[in-house]
């Protein structure tokens, strides 16, 4: 009993946050940078920040996180950080060349109010900025907003590398939000089953699920290309995938370049998915492909089999805003209860849209924004759930309480299979649906007494 | 909209003139809102008529994340908005951070879209360019011009050189313009002419010589603005005229600041004139 700690009584808390259910905002931008073909993520701060950063991906992913950093010492943060930005720039692009730099900062550099856009630009002044290359830059305080705050912070800065030339390039661009690389992959397979063209950006397939080929690559192949971001002001649309994640960048492209945009739920579970691909299917003015009607039909197929087993069932989530939404309306479709559910991402409106999506539900639903575990484990304990879904740290949960236990979400620090196997789309519903009813299962065998102890379910 | 930054030495009077200035710009009909930078919240008193206001950061402190802008800035005197930065108390905290904060959440906010309407954004801030966070309405994009308010004391001289190099280094990169000193008379020897000959040799010029008149002092007291206050009164039209001469400005320049003993000489040259 590792959390024995945790009391039932809930007690108003203003000024303490207890099991983060967030991290840092430059986890965010550095993750949302290495989805740039050929980029390397620079820390404006102190190693020490770079460090944990670069860590806190690798863990998750398992693979190389490659990230300079500013180095400050106590004169950098006395006289500012325009020197060793300055000098960063010069070796960054002497020593390893990438093509672009994104930097964001870290909470040391954001108090002593360095102004990142005016160091860019004093560097390319001076010349320290190669042709053809280029050096993005992202605000990215952690005292304020989150993980999510800080990658679409630098997915904004992505945004703003888009040029428009006049002439329309026929793509839409699908900002995908914070989802893993085999996501990105997936949604990349169902744009091209449905024949639309398309920019992706962030694209992190094939920078951090690579494969083991015996030879290092400080910038591996995958990623979206600086001619595909230029190119984001030409296209036809922007489909954003989540108001958290993803929303700012694309009104930003709409306000600068006249590219519309629509917000999308992200389309993890059925309906989410259904808007998605009806939306690319007016885009693409197709009707939808016999292979997607398919893989939803076996999505719909296992869902109806295996209703008697979810139906009713209590759930506790734990996650990210744009996420969560989509995985609420996932299981109250399935006819299954989210009843806790906890961001640690400021933002009302997500309660709001928490509390919409569960409205018809019959049931009392506690939902908070900018929350913690803490308080998600003090709502498990006043009202038990059959069922807890979130990332690693969830774990102490599920073990003191004796709860089914799903890995989903940042991050996941034990298990392997989510940089490999998407969850969004059709496909990636069916993956969900089969982890959820495992451990439904697993523990209907488990409890079954003697007499009840079925072979086929 | 032009977007106008009031620097000067602590105690000259910047507050005092950006508010009495603001006031004449109304009665040019034009629409302004007005940001103070300084952590005693003190910048928008005499056009709300006392310390009305809430600051930015208090109602951040109190009221989370989730703030709107009806809640932080108030309507003054002319249909001018005024918004208070605030800050730490004294001996606490990081005051320029504050400021980063607030001038982030009214851009987030939509304070300064066109469809506010707005013909100027007038940042007070406080003293010196201290550090990053006291240059912040100076940074690229936000505050285009800068006055600085001085007068013929060496202190308020030598501070205004100083913020001279923070514009400099702004300016190299961004697009902020030094439009001029107004010199806040305190009644030195021969003011007026080494307050333009400093502003020449920093490339600039003195927009407006403002004479020292205790109805100032006298509005002060009741809250208000000279302009409001006594209508008709000397100084009210010293101040329509800086106002006007603010709002004709054409002068724009990268200032060129001194060396310490150039300043000194400035000063023994007209101080020593007579």
């Amino acid at each position: 009993m590792l959390l024995r700690h945790t009391p039932t009584e809930i007690t108003e808390r203003t000024a303490l946050t207890i099991n983060p259910a967030k991290t840092c905002q430059p986890i965010g931008a550095m993750y949302a940078a290495l989805g740039i073909h050929g980029c390397l993520p620079h820390s404006h701060g102190s190693q020490g920040c770079c460090a944990y950063h670069r860590s806190a991906l690798t863990r998750h992913y398992k693979e190389p996180v490659s990230a300079s950093t500013s180095s400050f010492t106590e004169g950098a943060s006395v006289f500012g950080g325009q020197a060793n930005m300055l000098q960063a720039i010069n070796n960054i692009f002497t020593v390893y060349n990438p093509e672009v730099i994104a930097i964001h900062t870290t909470c040391l550099s954001e108090t002593i109010g360095d102004d990142l856009p005016q160091i860019k630009k004093k560097a390319a002044s001076e010349g320290k900025i190669p042709e053809g290359r280029y050096v993005i830059s992202a605000s990215t305080p952690s005292y304020a907003g989150s993980h999510v705050t800080g990658f679409s912070n630098m997915v904004k800065a992505m945004a703003g590398m888009a040029e428009s030339t006049g002439k329309k390039n026929g793509k839409v661009n699908i900002i995908p939000g914070w989802m893993e690389p085999a996501d990105m992959e997936e949604i990349k397979r169902i744009t091209k089953m449905i024949g639309v063209k398309t920019i992706l950006f962030p694209d992190t397939s094939g920078v951090l699920n690579g494969p083991l080929s015996g030879e290092y690559k400080m910038f591996p192949e995958g990623g979206t290309t600086v001619a595909e971001l230029k190119s984001t002001g030409d296209s036809k649309g922007t489909l954003a995938l989540g108001e958290w994640c993803s929303a700012d960048a694309a009104r930003d492209l709409d306000k600068q370049h006249k590219v519309p945009c629509s917000v999308l739920d992200m389309p993890f579970g059925l309906m989410a998915t259904d808007r998605f691909i009806d939306a690319l299917r007016t885009i693409a003015g197709v009707s939808i492909p016999e292979e997607i009607a398919h893989e939803r039909g076996q999505l719909v197929d296992m869902i109806s089999d295996m209703h008697q087993y979810l139906y009713g069932k209590k759930v506790a989530l734990v996650g990210d805003p744009d996420q969560l939404i989509a995985m609420t309306e996932f299981l109250v479709s399935m006819d299954m209860k989210p009843i806790h559910i906890v961001t640690g991402t400021p933002g009302k409106k997500f309660e709001k849209r928490i509390k919409e999506l569960t409205k018809d539900m019959g049931c009392k639903v506690n939902v908070k924004a900018q929350g913690d575990m803490f308080l998600l484990h003090q709502w498990i304990k006043n009202e038990p759930v059959d069922l807890l879904i979130g990332n690693t740290y969830c774990k102490y949960i599920a073990r003191d309480e004796d709860i089914p236990y799903v890995r989903w979400g940042f991050p996941i620090l034990d298990r392997q299979g989510h940089q490999y196997f998407p969850t969004v789309g059709y496909k990636g519903g069916l993956r969900l649906l089969e982890k959820i009813l495992g451990v439904l299962l697993d523990r209907k065998d488990r409890d079954a007494p003697e007499p009840k102890f079925e072979l086929v379910l | 909209m032009r977007k106008v930054a009031i620097y000067g030495k602590g105690g000259i009077g910047k507050s005092t003139t950006t508010q009495n200035t603001v006031a004449g710009l109304v009665e040019l009909g034009r629409k302004v809102m007005v940001v103070g930078c300084d952590p005693k919240a003190d910048s928008t008193r005499l056009l709300l008529g006392g310390l009305a206001q809430k600051s930015v950061l208090d109602t951040l402190r109190e009221e989370g994340e989730d703030v709107e802008l009806d809640d932080i800035r108030k309507k003054g005197y002319g249909g001018t908005w005024c918004v208070e930065s605030g800050g730490p108390e004294p001996g606490v905290g990081c005051a320029g951070r504050g400021i980063i904060t607030s001038i982030n959440m009214l851009e987030s906010l939509g304070a300064y879209e066109e469809s506010e309407g707005l013909d100027y954004a007038f940042y007070d801030v406080l003293g010196d360019v201290v550090c990053g966070g006291f240059a912040m309405p100076i940074r690229d994009g936000k505050a285009e011009e800068i006055y600085i308010v001085v007068s013929g004391e060496m202190m308020a001289m030598y501070a205004a050189n100083n913020i001279s190099k923070g514009i400099m280094k702004f300016a190299q990169s961004g697009s902020v313009r030094l439009g001029g000193l107004i010199c806040n008379s305190r009644a030195v020897d021969n003011e007026k002419e080494m307050i333009s000959e400093f502003a020449k040799k920093l490339g600039t010029q003195m927009i407006y010589f403002v004479p020292r008149e205790n109805d100032v002092q006298r509005a002060e007291i009741n809250r208000k603005t000279v302009i409001e206050w006594k209508p008709d009164a000397k100084q009210a039209d010293e101040y329509r005229g800086l106002a006007k001469s603010i709002d004709e400005n054409k002068m724009f320049v990268i200032p060129k600041p001194l060396e310490i003993e150039e300043l000194e000489k400035l000063l023994m040259d007209y101080g020593l004139m007579n």
